[in-house]
């Protein structure tokens, strides 16, 4: 990026920009506001859903804020009268081919559409028409899709083609009847998905939601965790969102710096095993074939002893440590010392070096 | 049948090659070099019997366009070379002298056939293989012409007023051979551009005036520049044939009558570009023209007009075709290319321009067909000739196809800047059954309707623009007082709800909603306050939409709303269509005066609605009546109204 020599003013605020920013990024600079509903900062800017148009002076029609690149001594108008009715009546539009159940919709309270529905003051009344009949899809464990709460941002698509690069979905059909699908409808699998859930955490209205969390809360009932994934060293920082004491989904962390909100399927689905019945809570000593609950002490101690008689017996090469890649690096460092100095062996590897 | 009669051959000779041309000239130049590819069939019927006619100069050309090969041209083909080869001429059949062309634009009329013997042309129409011994036999074998099957003074003043650049071929040589399109000087144009510098074509086309004839109306030489100038390799020319919009058929017609002219529009466009790659990207539907380029690029390429070196110089260039999938929004450029590279179509929103990121990422040129035909006539006969065409800011001549309640329905090529009443009532020949003209609308489905009131506007890009219409791809519909506005903006509506790609959402829903409250108005169902919220809607679709498609889908219902409000008006308040053309809003009556007691009525009805007896007026009860119009259309009299 070149300096920020480009001059631009946004509703009467100056603000310098860089060549390739767009005056949406401008109007985040200086805290204006603009509403969108096909925007998200992992994707290329797609223009689709057209609210984000503003007025710049000398042009005599309005212009897409996400796509159109700051040029200098450019001036921008983000709201007057012919906008406010343009995005008012493009709402409307999409009501009027919407469920407009919001009282039992996942999605409330933390849906894009809701929330300008009621800053615009619009319901689904104005345009009423053919609607969408389309059956809810809950074809896999963990992605539930609701084609009828679709408005065809093309968010999903994107991410699943741009960034997760898995081309699990497409838009299919065309104009009024187009909607996002998999080929030929068929269920999502492990064949032709990944399940990262990334088209889940993109979708601004209540279309894709994870299938685990629906009916488990409300989103301002939660309280949001803010952790990092335990599976990979990668270390994505995500929100474990919990009530009454249990983890009923994770959500991303669009703000973290590692991941920007992007999890794979371990990161959003894997969360089982915290409530698990069946989970290894103490470490467990084998006597007699069999495993008997012991404490961390005990198990350390015959660890600690079995190390030592190794040794004893066949030298300290006749040690090594194998160690995860779920560890982080920190832990990893500390393994390799450990090897290396107390026990005084070079055999150290990592399952991340395959 | 009485102007049929007095046709007379001269006025054939008027017709047939290019309007403003002497007849015999382009004739004889057709004969004489016509017999380079004798086809093997003709060769193998040869016969040495009786030959009347081999001092006789004998040209006979038939239609093969899409119009002409429906009305069973190859049958007419065939039918020519038995009835010649049964006559013995077999010198005229060795000398090729039945000659395939493309579609001269009066399809209605296929097939149409010139038959021109010594220098001396007739223009026959409404051709079939059972009309053809009669004519070889009167004709050829006589030198009388069937007078009663020449075309008539109507076909005639249909050509005359036109003027013909880019369809100057069309219909006159074969576009299946390169050698014909060689010998009316093709070609040339391109090896002219070779010995330029790149600068210097783009310069030449710049100062021609041409403007892009695919609606959008820009600079065609000025593209040029801007992509030459961008930074970025390789680039590419596309060749735009997806000819999506009903009623045009203009670049179908180039390409299957003179697919030459683009190949050679393209490599000049190329050359000033710098491309080594062409795409056409045009309609599978469009088979015969399809075929006929695919024709076109193999001879191209084995005369090495195409491929490496072209022309014996240091540059390479190719062209493939694409083949749409019958998406209309493909048409648009970015939908294209994204279309091109294999992804749905769909278009992007703009900057980057194409000339700067087109296909691939890469700068590119999209020339509509019609504007690369264009070329070659620029660069061979110079800029300031073809700027002496159209006027100040419309350079040169535009095809346009006529089509709707007009009596000469077809393919016309007119100067810019005609005015719309040259065209309806001097080439056209006015409204169908005299009726009155009502609107024209311009421009394919996206286009405005022009009022009657404003039929001496020029026809060019700015004044179509500032009435709410548009150049579009050049289709003209005519329609007379039997039509009804309403329900012209809900067809139009129609297509753009089937075409729209589904992108954004003032094209996607809003264009939905639109044709549903004109359907609704359409069916009696029209409210208070519709007419408001429609321009209100058809505004925003217009500011707000992505793409040229959205952006002038609602041209159709705000040109209507605007010129004629009244007749939505009626439709509302009053639940009457003036042109009762709207079912739901027609009310049949009988007009006691005028009723004959036929009874014919009664006998079409079929609900028995229609109350009649044996010397009794008929009546129709409104309860069981169901607005068919059978009744109406039964009436003798005129008696229903």
């Amino acid at each position: 990026m070149s300096d920020k020599k480009i001059r631009i003013t946004i509703n009467g605020l100056v603000t310098h920009c860089s060549a390739g920013q767009t005056i949406l990024d401008a109007a985040k600079q200086v805290g204006v506001k603009i509403p969108t509903l096909c925007h998200d900062d992992r994707l290329e800017p797609y223009g689709g859903c057209r609210l984000c148009v503003v007025q710049v002076k000398g042009v005599n029609r309005p212009l897409t804020a996400c796509t159109t690149p700051v040029a200098n001594n450019m001036i921008v108008i983000t709201e007057n009268e012919a906008i406010h009715r343009i995005r008012k009546n493009m709402i409307s539009l999409l009501l009027s081919n919407h469920p407009n159940d919001c009282m039992r919709c996942e999605k409330t309270g933390e849906c894009t559409l809701q929330d300008l529905a009621y800053k615009y003051e619009v319901d689904g009344t104005r345009f009423a028409g053919e609607k969408w009949d389309l059956p809810i899809r809950e074809d896999n464990p963990f992605i539930t899709f609701e084609p009828n709460k679709c408005i065809l941002c093309g968010r999903c698509v994107r991410i699943c083609n741009e960034v997760v690069m898995a081309g699990t979905i497409d838009i299919t059909g065309r104009g009024f009847n187009s909607v996002p699908d998999t080929a030929f409808g068929r269920p999502r699998t492990l064949d032709n998905c990944e399940f990262c859930g990334q088209c889940v955490s993109t979708c601004p209205t209540g279309a894709l939601t994870d299938r685990k969390g629906r009916g488990k809360g409300r989103c301002y009932e939660m309280k949001k965790v803010k952790t990092t994934c335990a599976y990979c060293g990668t270390g994505c920082n995500l929100y474990l969102n919990v009530r009454d004491e249990k983890v009923v989904k994770v959500t991303s962390d669009y703000d973290a710096i590692v991941n920007k909100g992007n999890l794979c399927i371990k990161g959003r689905y894997g969360y089982d095993f915290i409530h698990s019945q069946d989970r290894i809570k103490t470490p467990l000593i084998k006597k007699d074939g069999k495993f008997h609950e012991a404490t961390w002490d005990e198990a350390l101690n015959l660890v600690a002893n079995k190390f030592k008689q190794l040794i004893a017996d066949h030298g300290a090469e006749s040690v090594g440590a194998f160690s995860s890649a779920r560890c982080s690096n920190e832990e990893n460092y500390l393994l390799q010392k450990w090897v290396r100095c107390a026990i005084g062996s070079n055999n150290v590897d990592n399952c991340a070096r395959v | 049948m009485a102007d049929k009669k007095k046709t007379k051959k001269g006025q054939g000779a008027k017709s047939s090659p290019v309007t403003g041309k002497k007849a015999g000239q382009g004739v004889k130049a057709q004969t004489a070099k016509a017999g380079k590819s004798v086809p093997e069939k003709a060769v193998k019927s040869k016969k040495t019997s009786v030959d009347k006619a081999p001092e006789k100069a004998l040209t006979i050309r038939v239609c093969v366009g899409t119009g002409g090969l429906a009305a069973g041209s190859q049958g007419v083909i065939d039918a020519f070379y038995r009835e010649l080869s049964a006559r013995g001429i077999s010198a005229a059949i060795e000398k090729k002298c039945v000659t395939k062309t493309g579609c001269r634009g009066f399809c209605a009329r296929d097939v149409i056939v010139d038959v021109i013997l010594d220098g001396e042309p007739s223009t026959y129409q409404y051709m079939k293989a059972d009309r053809v011994p009669r004519v070889v036999q009167e004709h050829i074998m006589g030198g009388e012409p069937v007078e009663e099957w020449l075309a008539g003074e109507d076909y005639h003043n249909f050509h005359f007023g036109q003027t013909k650049i880019l369809l100057r071929h069309c219909g006159q040589i074969d576009p299946e051979d390169i050698n014909a399109y060689i010998n009316v000087g093709g070609y040339k144009a391109a090896k002219k551009a070779l010995t330029w510098k790149p600068s210097e074509i783009i310069e030449e086309v710049k100062a021609s005036g041409l403007r892009g004839r695919g609606g959008g109306g820009f600079l065609t030489g000025l593209k040029w520049e801007f992509c030459k100038m961008s930074k970025g390799s390789p680039k590419y020319i596309i060749c735009n044939a997806d000819e999506g919009g009903p009623g045009a058929f203009m670049d179908r017609a180039i390409i299957e009558g003179n697919p030459h002219s683009v190949i050679e529009g393209l490599i000049i466009g190329a050359l000033a570009i710098s491309a080594e790659t062409g795409y056409v990207f045009t309609r599978a539907e469009y088979t015969v023209a399809v075929e006929r380029l695919k024709k076109a690029i193999e001879q191209a390429r084995a005369n090495n007009f195409l491929g490496k070196n072209i022309f014996g110089s240091n540059v390479d260039f190719d062209i493939e075709i694409k083949h749409g999938a019958g998406a209309f929004v493909c048409g648009e450029s970015t939908a294209l290319m994204r279309s091109i590279e294999g992804k749905r179509g769909m278009p992007r929103p703009t900057p980057p321009n194409s000339v700067n990121k087109g296909l691939w990422n890469k700068p590119t040129v999209l020339n509509n067909v019609e504007t690369l035909s264009n070329i070659a006539a620029i660069i061979s006969r110079g800029s300031e000739w073809y700027a002496s065409y159209g006027n100040e800011n419309s350079r040169g001549t535009k095809v346009f196809a006529l089509s709707g309640k007009v009596k000469n329905i077809g393919l016309i090529e007119v100067p810019l800047g005609i005015s719309l009443k040259e065209i309806i009532y001097d080439i056209g020949g006015g409204i169908e059954k005299n009726r009155k003209l009502k609107a024209v609308q311009t421009g394919g489905p996206l286009g405005g309707c022009i009022p009657a009131t404003h039929i001496d506007m020029p026809v060019d890009f700015e004044s179509l623009t500032r009435i709410g219409s548009m150049m579009g791809s050049g289709s003209m519909v005519v329609m007379d007082d039997t039509t009804c506005m309403v329900d012209v903006a809900r067809f139009f509506m129609a297509f753009t709800v089937n075409e729209t790609c589904g992108k954004c959402i003032p094209c996607r829903v809003g264009t939905k909603r639109v044709h549903e409250i004109l359907t609704r108005i359409t069916e009696g169902q029209g409210r208070e306050g519709d007419i408001d919220l429609l321009l209100e809607i058809g505004t925003d679709i217009k500011l707000a939409s992505l793409c040229g498609l959205g952006r002038s889908a609602p041209n159709p219902l705000i040109s209507t709303i605007n010129f004629f409000r009244d007749e939505y008006e009626a439709h509302i308040k009053e639940g009457r269509c003036p042109a009762g053309v709207c079912k739901a809003l027609r009310q049949y009556l009988v007009d006691v005066a005028s009723c004959k007691m036929c009874g014919k009525c009664a006998r079409v009805c079929p609900t028995g609605a229609v109350v009649w007896q044996t010397r009794q007026k008929a009546f129709i009860d409104k309860s069981k009546c169901v607005k068919c119009g059978a009744c109406y259309d039964a009436c003798p009299f005129k008696s229903i109204i």
